[in-house]
């Protein structure tokens, strides 16, 4: 008597194709990000440490590191306030043109960068529409880290309306008409209900915003003045150095960038994963 | 007391509520009661404070709160979905009422959550403060929801379709622990439902609407046996409508052998202890059910019978 063969146990799963889907995202991650970012380091490996530490590490490229870091990090915070304001008027009311509306916010996404830095700049330079309004007061907008700001903030207005928009609309109105019955004031509402709620979304929004806004060059540019140790920023200190067939300068300048990039973003991304998993979700 | 005058209101072109008067008294639990579009929801939402009225006024205790915002109202409101605040613990969200008073009248936040497991025992749920919403299940989140309106101690409680989104055990069992809480808390409850059933079980006084108006108001045992109007007739309990407008229930026709009307059978299942039998008016596409009590032999499937009504409900006016 030989008993039937037992089949081993196969793990079966409702949702196939982990190992396929798996293997093509890690395939492609690497040709389009990680081997063209490895390069940089390869290339900046070579250098040696004194040397990197004397570019990559300059006064100079502090400076830059500085100013971009800073406008691109204000420019998140403008965006994350203002942003929601778009998302909620686009989610909770109805009115007319809210279409019109809707496909503005994505414009900064689809204009030239450099077009976008031509508008602003003449807008915002000393003789320009909003900018005579400033200069009497004696605030200069274009050509100083105010302008570059402000650059930032144009390009990355969908961000933070878009990542934000979906959450608002899934929060639902009774959340709020219940926290408004138990006695909160707007105030309360917002701040204790609605700010908790799309807070990870937010901060996903300000993550893009900030991370865009650390390596846009096109816009900048034009507004920045690029006057060197004040609205010289990073990435155009980068582009000076290839033009002076310094490479090994630009890439310690890179990496030095990337690596502050990285590090935020990933904490951005862990501070998620604790708030997820509070929320049950 | 609440008093409710002549409410008018109008989405649109629609007119949600064309009119409504309505008093309910101290320690009342009254059902609002019509199909959807009815302007039953709207109703409770204006006594809320969550909707305005175009024109009519809202009394507390003779007081005008039309102007009034929902939140000085001071009234617990149950929404259908629950509307749980997801990122906070249950404990949290039950106490949530008493964490936003003004710093002078806010107990501290051992007292919040004294009071929050105190309420969370009331509403059976001893032990749950530290979950999050999305780890109970429906039930246990409408009792949550329950218990967070409770907090702030409202005189009257609201609720929007409660059991709406439970199943049928749950709501049957949520009804029955609902009514005891209302007695026992001393509470004024008006709550919203389409289901004539719960709101014959559960409610000292049913009113019942249709197209933003009034049709009736009366004790359930009002409502479904001496119907004002023929909605409420057709709406309230089973219904089959005889020539010359005779509204009868399916209990109230018994069969003859002598006259009555001539009935040909097409279906006959139990239906608890009595036989549930459907069949067409002879010459006529009009549905007749009656109940037979289930002793007795069921007529077969294709044979005619004849029924005559022992008590029906006559419109022809």
């Amino acid at each position: 008597m030989t008993s039937p063969p037992v089949r081993p146990p196969r793990r079966r799963n409702v949702i196939p194709g982990f190992g396929l889907t798996f293997g093509i995202s890690a395939l492609w991650l690497s040709i389009i990000v990680l081997i063209p970012l490895a390069t940089i380091f390869l290339r900046s490996a070579h250098m040696g440490l004194e040397q990197f530490i004397a570019v990559g590490l300059s006064p100079r490229a502090l400076e830059a590191y500085r100013l971009s870091f800073g406008t691109a990090a204000a420019a998140g915070v403008v965006n994350a306030i203002f942003g929601v304001v778009v998302a909620w008027v686009l989610v909770r009311y109805d009115f007319i043109g809210k279409r019109l509306v809707g496909a503005i916010v994505d414009l900064p996404f689809a204009l030239p960068t450099a077009v976008a830095g031509i508008a602003l700049t003449a807008i915002y330079a000393p003789n320009g529409w909003i900018g005579q309004l400033f200069d009497p007061l004696g605030i200069r907008i274009a050509f100083t880290p105010i302008g570059i700001t402000i650059a930032l903030i144009f390009i990355g207005l969908p961000f933070v309306v878009r990542s934000v928009e979906p959450v608002l609309a899934d929060l639902g109105r009774d959340v709020e008409e219940a926290a408004a019955t138990l006695g909160a004031s707007r105030w309360q509402t917002f701040s204790r209900v609605i700010l908790p709620a799309i807070g990870p979304a937010l901060l996903t929004g300000f993550a893009l915003t900030f991370a865009r806004g650390v390596g846009e060059y096109g816009s900048v540019i034009f507004i920045a003045g690029n006057i060197q140790g004040s609205t010289e920023i990073a990435p155009l200190l980068i582009v000076t150095q290839l033009e002076q067939y310094n490479y090994d300068g630009a890439t310690a300048i890179a990496v030095v960038m990337l690596l502050v990039s990285f590090g935020v973003l990933l904490g951005i991304n862990l501070s998620q994963v604790a708030s997820r998993r509070r929320m049950g979700a | 007391m609440i008093s409710v005058e002549n409410i008018r209101k109008q989405f649109g072109g629609f007119a949600a509520l064309g009119g409504v008067d309505l008093q309910i008294a101290k320690g009342e639990f009254v059902a609002l009661l019509g199909p959807s579009g009815s302007g039953k929801t709207t109703l409770l939402r204006v006594i809320a404070g969550l909707e305005f009225q175009d024109s009519g006024v809202v009394r507390f205790d003779g007081e005008d709160v039309s102007d009034r915002p929902v939140a000085e109202r001071g009234v617990g409101f149950v929404f259908q979905h629950y509307a749980l605040f997801r990122h906070m613990k249950v404990a949290d969200n039950v106490s949530f009422g008493l964490s936003v008073r003004k710093r002078g009248e806010r107990p501290s936040a051992r007292e919040r959550r004294e009071r929050a497991d105190e309420l969370l025992r009331l509403v059976h749920l001893e032990g749950l403060g530290d979950r999050y919403p999305a780890q109970l299940s429906g039930g246990q989140r409408q009792r949550v929801a329950l218990a967070r309106a409770l907090a702030i101690q409202p005189q009257l409680l609201l609720l929007d379709e409660p059991f709406g989104a439970l199943d049928a055990k749950v709501r049957k069992d949520l009804r029955r622990w609902l009514r005891e809480l209302h007695s026992q808390m001393g509470l004024t409850s008006i709550f919203v439902t389409h289901d004539q059933e719960e709101a014959l079980e559960l409610a000292d006084r049913v009113v019942v609407l249709n197209k933003g108006a009034i049709e009736q108001i009366g004790t359930p045992e009002q409502v479904y046996t001496q119907p004002a109007t023929p909605f409420v007739a057709s709406f309230v309990g089973e219904n089959t409508v005889l020539p010359g407008g005779v509204h009868v229930r399916p209990h109230d026709l018994e069969i003859t052998t002598d006259g009555g009307h001539a009935v040909v059978v097409d279906n006959v299942f139990r239906k608890g202890g009595v036989w549930r039998i459907e069949g067409m008016l002879q010459g006529t596409d009009t549905l007749v059910e009656l109940d037979l009590d289930a002793a007795q032999a069921a007529p077969e499937t294709g044979s005619t019978i004849h029924v005559r009504p022992i008590r029906a409900s006559n419109f022809t006016g």
